[in-house]
């Protein structure tokens, strides 16, 4: 029994604390609410930590490690608000290969996959994220070798080299790496809410590429890998929200005493801290269901999300709360891990349903026989 | 990252098991008394204790020389786990040998340790514990039952204890009381052992909402304690009863699931309807509380780590209780708006609904727990108390003016 970080583990935390260090991204994400080109780029960090090829084996240019390591790093990244591209480049590395995955590992290209959501106990469907509203949009079709469809709030998609589509052939799906430069590709870039979050809606019209040989296993693992990624960031986020809340509850006084003596205050910060360590738990149950039980890591992966997410919308208004009036404020940090958890909230299908797929993994293994609706 | 065993736990676990296989079939069954055969309830299962006892497997954490194994609480975990699997149910004194025995090993006396711990071990005499009061439960040191002196070193015992499980039986019980009150709450305090069969104790059950008893109420009038019955020294009980709470603290990470809160098991009892199978709204409270149950088992896995490192859970795992009672709750709420009305008859999830707030409070309520890890945890600071420094005599007279103003 060993249920906790390694050694190497830890040191690659530092290592990112560290590299991330380098540059005051918080306060980039505020100026970047007012001019979006003002958001730092932080590829050559990643690419020189490593990062890009993390989840790649040695011999294709990556560092070979796993879900936990990126899952690890991009829980830095959360804390940081940090704009570092994961959320697109890293599931697009699982399922990449040749020369083009070389590349990606290596940074020197970058790539982002567009989010498709497997079916599920009672949708046979791949879908992706619509533009809005509940109903889902199917994914891509796949028909004489062409990619044809729209994918929304495609995180990382705007500076991307090469997409990976999710393309549907007669049901069975296909991972496309589609180079961004040709006709049949449009990216039309976004920003809601976050400004530390570029995405883009993604049109491809009969748009090219080559077909990798990942198979369906392969492309829900990519899935589930994004689950646990956005859900790493948002634990980062709660993290710094904690540290920033008990910081202000002990400096801030009325009546005479310090605000975090007080009962209201306190337990609210607990419940922060209750919400986070489950959360860590989930990611720890992902990083070890990736690494020694993979028939538990599409369960273990969205428990995270679930989890991490509660935790980010709780901790983002305790943030604001504890902090009284200011924290509502523009020139304060809170709103801006607000903002992260309301976007957050609502991508790679949102936690809505991702707690729908936790429900519908444990209900498939009680033996449940739902009528597909 | 792993949850394999050590190689010396791997065979430690085969060696549970071959036990457990030679001698199951002696075993009772999980199930609880039915009524009216409560005795011949816990009559089976101090016979089932007696034979784990002389399997090893009652008291594994204990010195050698009192019984036990002298292995470590991970061996225990195994013991536990292996009984679970195979569907036998552990010892009947859980709350003796797990944390009142420990207590008596680190602060009784030799004699003590002789008279007491081998019939502990055995269940020839089953123990209780004798701390909390109708006006001291968050606040223990607020304890009034008192212990005065006679002339002849002996001590005569007088108030009330509560939430006392398995005192109806018990042989004797381990009681916290007030032997000085001219001095502050904490310190003016010791511990005794009192046979439950002594002239002036009063046993009554204390029935809950679920209907059944699980605690007692145990009522002391000039209760004859020798003095040689004090565990630890006069006035130093606080620190006695301390060890007693650390010892139920290292048996958290023992796991949460030992109420039964698992998500599976709760998924199961939806998956057999097809239509709230489908439902997304049950679905998603589904989705949500078994994320919860999910996390306190890996959470658990955390704890029996830091265990397993020879430290212990930080006081951050009190809030397990915390995360186990809010999904349990959310899941019964769940289960019996799918079942309906049928779900509230007498029965497992009637008992589940029934038994949960009531559990809110035990080993602390949610809001002493919160205070604690917030202090302990976070750092923050203590709220303003009016009894620092004050004599406990003076406290109630302190309490009345508080109110008044």
């Amino acid at each position: 029994m060993n249920f906790d970080l390694s050694d190497e583990q830890r040191s690659l935390q530092e290592a990112a604390r560290d590299a991330l260090g380098r540059e005051d991204t918080v306060a980039a994400a505020r100026e970047a609410l007012e001019d979006p080109s003002s958001l730092p780029d932080l590829w050559e960090t990643a690419a020189a930590a490593g990062w890009t090829g993390l989840l790649v084996s040695e011999d294709h240019g990556g560092v070979g490690l796993g879900p936990l390591d990126a899952m690890l790093v991009a829980a830095e990244c959360g804390r940081r608000l940090a704009p570092v591209p994961f959320l697109g480049h890293l599931p697009a590395t699982l399922l990449a290969e040749g020369d083009e995955l070389q590349q990606l590992a290596e940074g020197e290209k970058r790539g982002a996959y567009l989010p498709t959501m497997p079916p599920s106990d009672l949708d046979d469907a791949w879908t992706v994220d619509p533009q809005s509203g509940l109903r889902r949009s199917p994914a891509p079709a796949f028909a004489d070798g062409k990619v044809t469809g729209r994918v929304h709030w495609v995180p990382d998609a705007a500076k991307a080299d090469y997409l990976i589509a999710i393309a549907v052939d007669g049901g069975v799906p296909k991972a496309v790496l589609l180079e961004t430069s040709q006709p049949g590709v449009k990216i039309e870039p976004t920003i809601a809410y976050d400004s530390t979050r570029p995405m883009a809606h993604v049109e491809l019209d009969a748009a090219e590429g080559k077909v990798m040989s990942a198979s369906a296993d392969d492309i829900t693992l990519a899935w589930s890998v994004a689950q646990g990624l956005i859900a790493a960031e948002s634990l980062g986020a709660v993290e710094e929200s904690l540290e920033r809340s008990v910081q202000y509850a002990m400096e801030r006084y009325t009546f005479g005493r310090q605000i975090g003596s007080y009962q209201a205050v306190k337990h609210s910060l607990v419940e922060i801290l209750r919400l986070m360590e489950n959360a860590r738990s989930l990611m720890y149950f992902a990083g070890w269901a990736g690494e020694s039980a993979p028939e538990q890591f599409t369960l273990a992966a969205h428990t995270f999300r679930v989890g991490a997410g509660e935790a980010l919308d709780y901790a983002a208004r305790a943030l604001i709360s504890v902090h009284g009036g200011i924290g509502a404020t523009w020139e304060h940090d809170a709103p801006l891990f607000f903002r992260r958890a309301q976007l957050s909230r609502r991508l790679l299908g949102g936690t809505g349903a991702a707690a729908d797929r936790v429900a519908g993994e444990l209900l498939a293994q009680a033996g449940a026989a739902p009528a597909r609706g | 990252m792993d949850l394999n065993d050590t190689p010396e736990q791997a065979e430690y676990r085969a060696k549970v098991r071959t036990w457990i296989d030679a001698n199951k079939a002696g075993a009772p069954g999980l199930d609880g008394p039915t009524a009216g055969k409560e005795e011949e309830f816990i009559a089976i299962r101090r016979d089932w204790q007696r034979v784990l006892a002389e399997g090893g497997f009652a008291g594994v954490t204990w010195p050698a020389e009192f019984g036990g194994q002298g292995l470590g609480p991970l061996d225990q975990v195994i013991v536990g786990q292996e009984l679970q699997a195979a569907g036998v149910p552990g010892i009947l004194d859980v709350i003796g040998i797990g944390m009142l025995g420990p207590t008596i090993i680190a602060h009784g006396t030799d004699d003590q340790k002789q008279r007491y711990l081998a019939p502990m071990l055995h269940a020839d005499e089953v123990w209780c514990q004798l701390f909390s009061e109708p006006a001291a439960g968050s606040d223990l040191a607020g304890i009034q039952t008192k212990a005065t002196v006679q002339e002849d070193g002996s001590w005569k015992l007088s108030g009330q204890k509560v939430w006392t499980t398995n005192a109806h039986f018990a042989s004797f019980g381990l009681i916290l009381a007030r032997t000085n009150s001219d001095v502050t709450k904490h310190k003016g305090m010791s511990m005794f052992i009192v046979p439950m069969d002594a002239a002036g104790v009063d046993i009554r059950p204390l029935r809950q909402i679920t209907g059944e008893a699980e605690f007692n109420e145990v009522f002391f009038d000039d209760v004859h304690i020798p003095a040689d019955a004090i565990v630890g020294p006069v006035d130093g009980g606080w620190m006695v009863a301390l060890t007693t709470l650390l010892f139920e603290r290292l048996a958290i990470g023992g796991g949460s699931e030992g109420f039964g809160y698992r998500a599976d098991r709760f998924a199961k009892a939806i998956a057999d309807d097809p239509v709230a199978s489908a439902d997304a709204d049950v679905r998603h409270r589904l989705g949500k509380l078994a994320t919860d149950l999910l996390a306190l088992r890996y959470t658990g896995y955390r704890h029996l780590t830091a265990i397993e490192r020879g430290g212990l859970p930080g006081s951050e795992a009190a809030l397990g209780k915390v995360t186990a009672v809010k999904a349990a709750i959310e899941a019964g709420d769940l289960i019996a708006d799918v079942i309906g009305p049928d779900a509230l008859a007498e029965g497992e999830w009637s008992y589940l609904i029934s038994f949960l707030p009531g559990l809110k409070s035990a080993g602390g309520t949610e809001e002493i727990l919160r205070n604690m890890v917030g202090e302990r945890v976070l750092g923050l600071p203590t709220e303003p108390r009016l009894d620092k420094g004050v004599p406990f005599s003076e406290l109630r007279a302190l309490e009345r003016e508080g109110a008044k103003s």
